[in-house]
């Protein structure tokens, strides 16, 4: 067996994403909505975000997005209002 | 014609769901008719191809967010998705719906009372999505949730109310407001709702399927208003045979 050096994997919303480098949960917010962020987590351009995070089923307050690590492995939900109810 | 709740003072008495419309344009005409100051919203995974941006519209048109968790069917999934709603929305409220199965869409008692305790623990102002049982709504009302929500028939139904006798029960025995949730098909059933002494109405595809949407939103508005008036005004007693309304001294009668 050869090891082979792989990029570090996540489940994102439920599909398998790669990961470029080292990825704060804020890094990858900022990624899948196309939105710049400031390090707590707000829109860079002072509007509301309306997205909440959850890894492995816990859910990652804004405040600490900048200081989690995304390893290998871990399942990520990112989830915002839609039409409902 | 305003109630409270959690310190918040709403003055419309309908409060709208947003799933059901075909388009965003119909549902802000909808939403800005029937003047509701209080929208649900479901939470999903985050879809960067779907320009839904229902949230931003409902911060737009200044109508309070209040998130469900419309689609659970554990109390495990709905306390997590209640905790996302929390951060994703910054509001503390959420519509707790813990669903038994697809067909019915009726709410699971044990999975819902589970959440609703966990929840209230958390320090969520919980409106519970519920069945028409009054026993279930007085546990919950225990439980601490702010507001109990009785289906009148199943979700999207179109039913109307199917056991009035039921609702006007929960309302008798509760200290919080009681908002008629599901069911509603067209605005007698809103008003009757109103009748029975709920304090509000929620209702969603009754307007957004509606052939009209705006119009139906219209007449929700007033339904949901004439019915909280015609409840504080003291109704007639129902009686088994007429009563005359003109007296009957000073009657000609032909020879």
């Amino acid at each position: 067996m050869t090891e082979t050096a792989h990029a570090p994997t996540i489940v994102l919303n439920g599909k398998t994403h790669e990961l470029g480098g080292a990825t704060s949960a804020l890094d990858l917010v900022a990624e899948v909505t196309g939105r710049q962020l400031r390090e707590d987590g707000a829109p860079a351009d002072g509007g509301r975000l309306g997205i909440a995070v959850a890894v492995d089923g816990e859910v990652i307050r804004r405040s600490h997005w900048s200081e989690f690590a995304l390893a290998d492995g871990h399942t990520v939900d990112i989830v915002t209002a839609v039409q409902g109810g | 014609m305003t109630w409270t709740i959690d310190g918040a003072d709403l003055d419309s008495r309908l409060v709208m769901g947003t799933g059901g419309a075909s388009s965003l344009s119909i549902l802000e005409t909808a939403l800005r008719t029937s003047g509701t100051e209080l929208t649900t919203v479901a939470m999903r995974r985050f879809d960067s191809e779907s320009r839904d941006s229902v949230f931003a519209m409902l911060e737009r048109l200044g109508i309070r967010v209040l998130p469900n968790t419309a689609g659970c069917y554990t109390a495990r999934d709905a306390v997590l998705t209640a905790r996302l709603a929390r951060e994703a929305l910054e509001t503390n409220w959420v519509k707790l719906e813990v669903i038994a199965d697809e067909d019915t869409l009726l709410p699971d008692p044990v999975e819902l009372f589970r959440a609703a305790e966990v929840l209230v623990l958390d320090g969520f102002t919980v409106f519970a999505y519920t069945n028409d049982d009054p026993a279930l709504a007085k546990r919950l009302e225990d439980a601490g949730v702010a507001a109990v929500m009785p289906a009148g028939a199943p979700i999207g139904s179109g039913l109307g109310i199917l056991n009035p006798h039921n609702i006007e029960t929960i309302v008798s025995r509760a200290q919080v407001p009681i908002i008629l949730d599901a069911g509603v098909g067209t605005a007698s059933d809103a008003a009757l709702a109103m009748e029975l002494g709920c304090t509000a109405v929620l209702l969603a595809s009754a307007v957004t399927r509606a052939h009209d949407a705006q119009a139906m939103a219209r007449a929700m508005a007033l339904a949901v208003e004439s019915g909280h008036l015609a409840a504080g005004a003291g109704r007639i007693p129902k009686r088994p045979l007429a009563l005359a309304s003109s007296t009957f001294d000073g009657m000609v009668a032909a020879r």
